[in-house]
């Protein structure tokens, strides 16, 4: 019988585990750090960063003591800062780009002070901006993930009347149903969601799904404006054979699981866990389930290293918590007992002559208790089939502009999305921006 | 192996590096460590007339500092040793008893009055110690009872004392200098004539540290009211440095000895001094900062420069900084600089560009060809040298001189080979012909 249970740690653990991943910096640790920023001209971590924070400016303040202002200075380029500070992989954007790394091959730690500054501003602010006079327009957010929240903030603060309509029961979208819980404690989603809120001139309706409560027909006849920011809805599929063997899970629903249910022991894990896939839900997934008590975790990914989808920054956090990753195998088979999964079979591959990932025909047999998918997410476009899509995505121009006249989009659900926070939120102020120029004209 | 000993007025000691009269020399037990950590030599906390001083009983210390909170300049409200005089004489002669290859020198602040500095002086004597400094330095405090820097900024004060000050003993004496006055060269030429045998320099410099932006008083506060003091340690070296190169090109007191003081903390600042012409330097910010183990670096570090160099002896390379000391108007007008980038070394952190660019000569690229670039406009740079000052990555920009007969693409004129300076120059309305 497979090995799959609840609770298999003591009650300690729990909260142990799924503690902090980083915790912040102290004062003193800020300042220290804040002193090797060399405020660099048309600075390359402002440059690498989606949002264009004005990074060197923000860490001078941290230095001379002005930690609120260094939070303004990151809140006016990126209301959800304070998320970001914890998802970002600013191994692969700000972090990369700083010119320590030319010298010394250590960059300043700006996501740490970068959090230092939000955090401590959301201890002592209850929302950041102030609103100009009402407009009197009308904006209709759909989804309320950090592009919808991004966009309903800037619309606020532009004077706008912005209603957000949520599928879920709670806004927050990956922050608050994607992401490890260990990246943000504490409920932090839903208080970065208040303070995003506390603005004013933000209404939440939440429970209510385009295409079943309401279209975009009806939308678009009732606000000035539309914002898509609608996420990815379906999980790939395996497509081999025993996929919908009990045991074999979706790692984005499980994640999702995790992440609601305020007691972790009550989550269900297997002793062996196999985790298909190389992006970062593989990893939070995997993570999670060794946290959760799993005694073997294994990420299985069909090509190398440099492919995953998770950064290498990622892919070391999984190794130190003793995850296995094996590169090059592609999952063919999954294999029962009774009812129930049993292994895993893979292939073993390479890239051919041409570069083309092909298979080897040697294989490997994984046994598993549980078998967590994590190969990616699809949109659905049912629901706004009247917009025009562009390699399954929303298409956008620039200025995040749809087909569809007065209907914009952002974040996951459109062309060029990269499954990052920090992208979504661009997206969500670009648009908020563009839809402000077309009601102000 | 380069030999560090030193022989400064006939006071012998093993190595240079002394402390100056401040706290770490008050007492037997701070010298003693001191001796013991290897510093050839101390000023012992100026002794004065009891009954003794009182000191304030808060804060003596400001400071201000650089990055990572190191402490770039102190200031301090403190007075001269609030000790007896009958026990820092007895704790003077057993030091010197129990350590007789070290240097200790005596500094000395009475009312200016003969009779007050020769008595003090016969009881001095006593001790065995190996010399005097006269203390008129002291900018806080003593200054305000006719003591310290009040006396050193008279020059006719300086003279008399320092007269008196040698009929009375067989030691030699040192006259310190404040800094405080608008040129160095009066109260050194002052001591000189007096009959001192060495100046030191320099004493601390009047300053106001910082204002607590709450209470609205000066740092350190003394129950919500601040007074000047005097400040110290690395950011005053440059001051001083001037200063004693002053006096050592000053033809009235070309050759008179000099004990250099002012922000040392390191061998190099130590050898930069003696290059200027100081013939021991004393050392207070540093060990208050790092306590005596520092001395170890510095004196390593001296003999490392000097075996590289060649120098068997202090004296090898002692003032050889002097003669190139000159006035502004003799510097060659006709030598021409560029800056250079090494593009293997530069981080590309922009600063060169934009210091150039905001403040200067627009002489710095930062995108060349769409690509983040920094390179040097030959057409632009007059060869200032803020650019290297503000680079982060030591010798990544460097000065390049130009070849005489070359052609310098900001003036499209051609490099002259022959020196020419102010004097001569035709926009100068004093220009003399040139010779």
């Amino acid at each position: 019988m497979p090995d799959i249970s609840a609770g298999r740690l003591a009650a300690d653990d729990y909260g142990k585990n799924f503690s902090d991943v980083h915790p912040p910096l102290s004062a003193h640790e800020a300042v220290v750090e804040s002193d090797r920023c060399y405020f660099c001209f048309d600075a390359p971590c402002t440059n690498a960063c989606p949002t264009s924070i004005d990074i060197p400016l923000f860490i001078r303040k941290i230095g001379t003591g002005n930690v609120e202002g260094a939070a303004e200075t990151i809140f006016a380029s990126n209301i959800l800062g304070g998320m970001c500070a914890r998802v970002c992989p600013t191994e692969t954007l700000c972090e990369e780009a700083c010119v320590r790394n030319v010298a010394e091959e250590k960059p300043v730690r700006i996501g740490l002070l970068h959090r230092h500054a939000t955090d401590r501003y959301l201890e002592s602010h209850s929302t950041y901006g102030v609103r100009a006079p009402a407009t009197g327009r009308k904006v209709a957010v759909i989804g309320a993930g950090p592009a919808g929240l991004a966009c309903a903030h800037e619309l606020a603060l532009k004077g706008h009347d912005v209603t957000i309509i949520e599928a879920r029961g709670k806004a927050g979208g990956l922050n608050e149903f994607g992401i490890a819980a260990y990246k943000a404690t504490d409920g932090f989603a839903q208080r970065e969601v208040d303070f995003i809120l506390g603005v004013g001139g933000i209404t939440i309706e939440a429970g209510k799904a385009l295409g079943r409560d309401y279209s975009l027909v009806e939308l678009r006849a009732k606000y000035d404006a539309v914002f898509l920011g609608l996420g990815l809805q379906a999980v790939n599929a395996l497509g081999v054979e025993g996929e919908e063997t009990a045991g074999v899970v979706d790692a984005v629903r499980w994640i999702e699981d995790l992440r609601q249910s305020p007691d972790k022991s009550t989550i269900e894990v297997g002793s062996r866990v196999v985790v298909i896939g190389g992006g970062m839900t593989a990893v939070d997934a995997a993570v999670q389930a060794k946290k959760l008590g799993a005694d073997e975790v294994t990420i299985a990914y069909r090509r190398g290293p440099a492919e995953m989808g998770a950064s290498r920054y990622e892919q070391e956090l999984a190794q130190v918590n003793g995850v296995r990753i094996l590169h090059w195998v592609a999952p063919r088979q999954v294999v029962s007992e009774g009812n129930a999964v049993a292994a895993v079979d893979f292939e073993r591959t390479a890239l051919d002559a041409s570069g083309r990932l092909t298979g080897t025909g040697r294989t490997l047999r994984l046994a598993a208790d549980q078998v967590m998918k994590a190969i990616g997410q699809t949109f659905v476009s049912g629901p706004v089939e009247t917009v025009a899509l562009d390699g399954g995505r929303i298409a956008v121009d620039e200025e995040m502009r749809t087909s569809a006249a007065r209907v914009w989009a952002g974040g996951d659900c459109v062309r060029g999305g990269e499954d990052l926070t920090v992208q979504a939120v661009d997206h969500g102020k670009r648009a908020a921006l563009s839809i402000h120029a077309a009601l102000s004209a | 192996m380069a030999d560090l000993r030193t022989n400064f007025l006939g006071i012998k000691s093993p190595n240079p590096f002394w402390l100056a009269s401040a706290p770490p020399t008050d007492k037997k037990y701070n010298v003693e460590r001191a001796f013991r950590a290897g510093w050839g030599g101390v000023v012992w906390k100026t002794l004065g007339e009891d009954p003794a001083v009182v000191n304030v009983n808060g804060p003596r210390y400001g400071a201000i500092h650089s990055g990572d909170r190191r402490l770039a300049g102190l200031n301090n409200i403190e007075l001269i040793t609030d000790r007896p005089l009958e026990l820092n004489l007895r704790e003077i002669a057993e030091v010197k008893k129990a350590w007789p290859d070290r240097a200790l020198v005596v500094s000395l602040m009475v009312p200016c009055e003969e009779r007050n500095w020769k008595s003090i002086i016969a009881r001095v004597e006593e001790t065995g110690a190996d010399g005097l400094e006269l203390n008129f330095g002291c900018p806080h405090g003593m200054s305000e009872r006719g003591m310290g820097s009040a006396v050193g900024q008279v020059p006719e004060y300086i003279e008399m004392v320092a007269r008196w000050c040698k009929e009375a003993t067989r030691m030699p004496v040192i006259v310190k200098l404040t800094p405080n006055i608008t040129d160095i060269r009066y109260p050194a030429r002052a001591a000189k004539k007096g009959g001192a045998d060495a100046v030191s320099l320099i004493n601390t410099i009047n300053s106001i540290v910082a204002v607590d932006l709450d209470s609205f008083a000066p740092v350190p506060t003394i129950d919500g009211k601040g007074s000047h003091g005097g400040y110290c340690g690395p950011a005053v070296k440059p001051i001083a440095l001037n200063m004693v190169g002053e006096i050592a090109r000053d033809p009235e007191t070309y050759g008179l000895p000099i004990s250099g003081i002012g922000g040392i903390e390191t061998w190099r600042d130590a050898a930069e001094y003696i290059a200027l012409g100081c013939g021991t330097v004393q050392v207070c910010t540093a060990v208050m900062t790092y306590g005596f183990k520092i001395v170890e670096e510095m004196i390593d570090g001296m003999k490392k420069y000097m075996d590289g160099h060649g120098f068997d002896t202090i004296e090898d390379f002692r003032g050889l900084a002097v003669k190139n000391l000159s006035d502004w108007k003799y510097l060659n007008l006709n030598y021409i600089a560029k800056a250079r980038i090494d593009q293997d070394l530069c981080i590309k952190c922009g600063r060169c560009h934009i210091a150039c660019e905001d403040t200067s000569h627009q002489a710095i690229t930062h995108m060349v060809d769409g690509v983040r670039h920094f390179e040097v406009k030959d057409e632009e740079c007059v060869g200032c040298n803020l650019c290297v000052n503000v680079c982060p990555v030591d010798g990544c920009i460097t000065m390049q001189p130009m070849t005489p007969g070359s052609v310098d693409p900001r003036t499209g004129k051609v490099v002259p080979a022959q020196y020419a300076n102010w004097t001569t120059h035709p926009n100068n309305p004093s220009a003399v012909a040139a010779e």
